[in-house]
């Protein structure tokens, strides 16, 4: 009886365990935080355009998907099932107006170029959006409350995960065609031989001949900077703030770490929070990617335990690894040494 | 726990573990301040305290640069901060929990880093359904955000 039953609950689960998997969910949850709900773009780039829609094979979709853009934000979704990953790739086709060609069928051919040549090409004509050595534009995606160069940023080029997932045919008819609603114009109509767009291809292909830069890893830092201090909580906390003033940041708060949470007589007074922010800096974080807010405010923690005074903050390299953002990683060693020099001014 | 908590929680962790991904996304598409409130009471409903808002954006303005709103929301559980922050000092940079909220057009989006991240920071077996809670309601927070209309 028991066997039975538990038979029949195996064959009821089953339609559960091989149901489709749903795209639309699917996006929403891994997506469209950064491309759009309807894929208009946002911390990512539009994915909703009629010419990449065209020019973007199913496989280029699956191999961005699986693969990221190693350092520029878009990560790598390995644990997504083929299944999850194809009915996130038929999703992204419903973006496609009604009536739209069908994605071209683009050939899997090399293209022939000369990349000497097409490097001085490149030089004149792409360099100026994706970098003298197609590292990409600055900052993320194409929009954000706050002032840009471009309405988008131009993608990197010599990124491993997009030459793994574009094709030379790809790049060929995205030259060809240019990217309407971007600046990506067609370079036949700006007066380009197939010729030359062929060399430019090479060029690009050429990328992967370069050893791509390292990318960072949340195990690669200690999590947290801490130092003893050798003053009093009281004589620390100050010496904390003359530090970050010091250090060009200006004091915006102190409070306990109970704060909020505990009515003001019963906080811990041994466990002090000086908040502290450079806006400059803030302002320039935020245009590399407007995520950071983790680091945000500037923040170190001024402890005393069994009469032992410690002051503790965030390694901003450690946490910088979780933005696949190879701009922020620099902006965040710098804050690291940042806080490394208060961390020693204040307790020294 | 009961059964049913059980296996919405395991079905929560599987979901996020599939996120493959440490940090938590979310786009509304309503406006800032009703999805700040959501967000609120997204986090009053996983059972934790909101302690302060951060108005990353006043300071911005005021010092002459232009921005949307941009705002930092720190929570935990009083009693578990209090406990938490003396036995494991070096916690003590990530308290309280905290996820930020900022306008993008007519949309909002919230990122939050996953919780579980903290498990190497303080190995401690007895600490793993802390950050496996923690992590839970990350989750559940995002996904009610995601759900609204």
């Amino acid at each position: 009886m028991l066997k039975g039953f538990l038979l029949a609950a195996a064959f009821a689960m089953v339609p559960t365990a091989m149901a489709a998997p749903d795209g639309a969910r699917l996006y929403s949850q891994h997506c469209a935080a950064c491309h759009g709900l309807h894929g208009e773009g946002g911390v990512g780039v539009p994915l909703a355009l009629p010419d990449f829609l065209s020019t973007a094979d199913d496989d280029f979709l699956r191999k961005t998907l699986r693969n990221g853009r190693p350092g520029r934000v878009m990560p790598a979704f390995r644990s997504l099932s083929d299944t999850e990953v194809d009915a996130l790739v038929a999703h992204l086709r419903s973006f496609a107006k009604p009536g739209a060609p069908a994605p071209r069928k683009l050939s899997t051919q090399s293209v022939q170029g000369n990349a000497t040549r097409g490097g001085e090409l490149f030089a004149t004509h792409c360099a100026s959006c994706h970098g003298a050595n197609g590292e990409g534009g600055h900052g993320t995606g194409v929009t954000f409350s706050r002032p840009r160069n471009l309405p988008i940023m131009p993608p990197a080029l010599n990124n491993p995960g997009f030459l793994a997932a574009a094709s030379d045919a790809m790049i060929k008819a995205t030259l060809m065609r240019g990217r309407e609603g971007t600046p990506m114009i067609s370079y036949l109509d700006q007066g380009l031989s197939e010729q030359d767009i062929d060399d430019i291809v090479a060029f690009v292909r050429s990328f992967e001949q370069r050893a791509p830069a390292k990318i960072r890893a949340p195990v690669d830092e200690p999590m947290f900077l801490e130092a003893e201090s050798s003053y009093s909580l009281e004589e620390t906390v100050e010496n904390v703030k003359r530090a970050a003033i010091g250090k060009n940041f200006r004091i915006i708060r102190e409070q306990s770490l109970e704060h909020g949470f505990f009515p003001e007589d019963q906080e811990n007074a041994k466990q002090v929070i000086v908040y502290f922010c450079n806006f400059n800096f803030i302002n320039q974080a935020l245009s590399l990617d407007p995520r950071v807010g983790l680091f945000l405010p500037c923040r170190v923690t001024v402890v005393e335990q069994d009469g032992v005074v410690k002051v503790l903050s965030i390694n901003p390299k450690h946490l910088s690894a979780l933005y696949n953002n190879r701009e922020l990683d620099e902006a965040c060693d710098q804050m690291t040494e940042l806080y490394e020099g208060i961390l020693e001014e204040a307790t020294l | 726990m009961r059964l049913p908590r059980l296996l919405a929680f395991a079905g929560l962790l599987l979901a996020s573990v599939a996120h493959g991904e440490q940090l938590f996304m979310a786009r509304s598409p309503l406006s800032f301040p009703e999805t700040m409130l959501a967000l609120q009471d997204a986090i009053t409903t996983q059972g934790y305290t909101l302690s302060r808002v951060q108005h990353v954006d006043v300071g911005l303005t005021e010092m002459g640069f232009t921005t949307d709103k941009y705002r930092i929301v720190f929570f935990g559980k009083p009693e578990e901060i209090r406990t938490l922050s003396a036995r494991y000092p070096q916690l003590v940079p990530y308290l309280p929990l905290q996820v930020t909220i900022f306008a993008e057009g007519e949309e909002t989006l919230v990122v939050g880093a996953d919780p579980l991240m903290l498990q190497r920071l303080v190995p401690d077996p007895a600490m793993q359904p802390v950050f496996a809670r923690w992590h839970g309601a990350l989750v559940a927070i995002m996904e009610s955000l995601r759900q609204l209309r």
